[in-house]
């Protein structure tokens, strides 16, 4: 097929001409959150994510309670992407009858090509409210002690095809705390990350170390609450992501797992849990334009 | 002195006599549809960049397939990331002969057709492909329709989504032509 070759100077010309487009790395994770915490995604302008997480029981709670899957948290979301950039989200915690609410915006993303850029960053503020009644165990005096807040920077970088890893600095304030010797404020240093094992799974993990500074001296770090790890696979399939994992955290929004997590992996307070996301795009179907 | 500005002279001169005729098209559309029963799936790419060489009547297509756009969001991201593999195989070419003889200089309307290579997922592969070309006060539009049978270039589809994606994919070009200067 001689006739077939040709000089490479036709694709050479056109690259001359058309300038290189820049190349975005696509899907650092597979959805918004890595696992607890969140990723730097975002929803794609016009697009909703509804979210159904369940956190089981502990594990070793035994045989009575079907090692946990007796008992169950859930949280309901419903998240939007409002551009391409800027996502909001609300959702619903049975965990302390919590709702909570959050903005996320991509600041930058990774890139290659022309200006290439290393990482991708995502900004993200949320904040959550306890609208479970007061107790005695728990008084509220009023409602603005019910909220807490987050400010959390996602730093996230995809290395090949296969490996994400993320950092998240993340702070947060209580305005009322379980114990008056712990400290309103945390600051916690998070990382996370995943590996790909197929073109539809992976194998994520995440973890968030409280800094020392987050504790009162003498009471560090705080008795009940632990770091928060979690470990899990990520499968997709169409229209949902299904994310299955084991972690010491019960509660699924920033505050109960940053601040309140009580369980010890070593001690095997390990929950079984997964978060269903599916995805539907309210994008306008185009008008084709009218032929002559 | 004199010597230089003859050559000179003569290499302006048969620059000019041999420079090549080239129509460009900068920001051409591509369609693509996936028809079944379960879904129709579509999306457009309307940066496709190609080049006509009227002295050797050969044609060069290249799109990036990142830049086709659909209107489902996961859609692309599968599409990218499953299918394409768009960071392996960043772009999809064409690059032909075209078979007839055309005038170029005047308005006119043929039906043509090129044979040449056609590289997508990184897999070449030969065709023939048809289309219609009309040239129309110093433009040129350049439209074609053909299919992509997806086992041609490797592209693999998981058991799972079958029914939802055609084996054969649907593909519509409409390229308008400058002259390039």
């Amino acid at each position: 097929m001689p006739r077939l070759i040709f000089a490479q100077d036709l694709f050479d010309e056109l690259d001359k001409n058309v300038k290189p487009t820049k190349n975005y790395a696509l899907a650092t994770f597979k959805s918004t959150r890595v696992i607890n915490g969140h990723s730097v995604e975002t929803m794609a302008k016009n697009h909703l994510d509804f979210r159904i997480s369940h956190r089981f029981g502990k594990i070793n709670d035994g045989a009575y309670n079907f090692f946990g899957l007796d008992q169950a948290s859930m949280r309901i979301g419903l998240e939007y992407g409002i551009t391409d950039k800027l996502m909001a989200g609300l959702g619903r915690s049975t965990t302390d009858k919590t709702f909570d609410y959050f903005l996320k915006y991509k600041v930058t993303r990774q890139s290659s090509g022309k200006n290439a850029f290393p990482v991708s960053i995502t900004a993200l503020a949320a904040a959550d409210a306890i609208t479970l009644s007061t107790s005695p165990q728990f008084r509220f005096y009023n409602n603005l002690e019910r909220w807490s807040y987050v400010g959390q920077i996602l730093i996230a970088r995809k290395f090949g095809e296969r490996l994400s890893l993320q950092l998240s600095p993340t702070a947060i304030h209580r305005n009322k705390v379980d114990n008056p010797v712990l400290s309103n404020d945390t600051f916690l240093a998070g990382v996370g990350g995943r590996i790909k094992l197929t073109k539809r799974t992976s194998f994520n993990g995440d973890y968030f170390y409280r800094l020392p500074v987050s504790t009162e001296p003498g009471y560090s770090p705080t008795a009940a609450n632990y770091n928060s790890f979690s470990v899990g696979f990520d499968i997709e399939t169409g229209g949902h992501v299904f994310q299955l994992h084991a972690t010491n955290s019960l509660g699924m929004t920033e505050r109960m797992f940053l601040t309140q997590t009580t369980g010890q992996w070593l001690k095997g307070d390990i929950h079984y849990g997964f978060n269903i996301s599916r995805t539907f795009s309210f994008e306008k179907e185009k008008k084709r334009p009218a032929k002559n | 002195m004199k010597k230089i500005l003859l050559a000179l002279l003569l290499t302006a001169f048969l620059k000019s006599a041999f420079a090549q005729k080239m129509w460009l098209c900068k920001a051409g559309e591509t369609s693509f549809f996936s028809e079944t029963p379960m879904e129709n799936i579509s999306a457009v790419n309307k940066k496709v960049a190609a080049i006509i060489d009227e002295s050797k009547n050969e044609i060069a297509v290249k799109m990036v397939m990142i830049d086709f756009k659909f209107k489902n969001h996961l859609m692309e991201e599968h599409f990218n990331e499953n299918y394409m593999e768009s960071e392996k195989y960043p772009n999809g070419t064409f690059k032909g002969k075209i078979n007839e003889k055309i005038d170029f200089s005047k308005n006119g309307s043929y039906n043509v057709t090129s044979h040449g290579i056609l590289m997508m997922h990184g897999v070449a592969k030969e065709r023939d492909l048809t289309g219609k070309m009309v040239i129309e006060n110093g433009k040129i539009t350049l439209t074609a329709a053909f299919n992509v049978p997806l086992k041609d270039h490797k592209i693999e589809i998981p058991t799972i989504v079958m029914a939802k994606i055609a084996e054969e994919i649907a593909v519509k070009c409409n390229w308008t032509f400058t002259p390039k200067n």
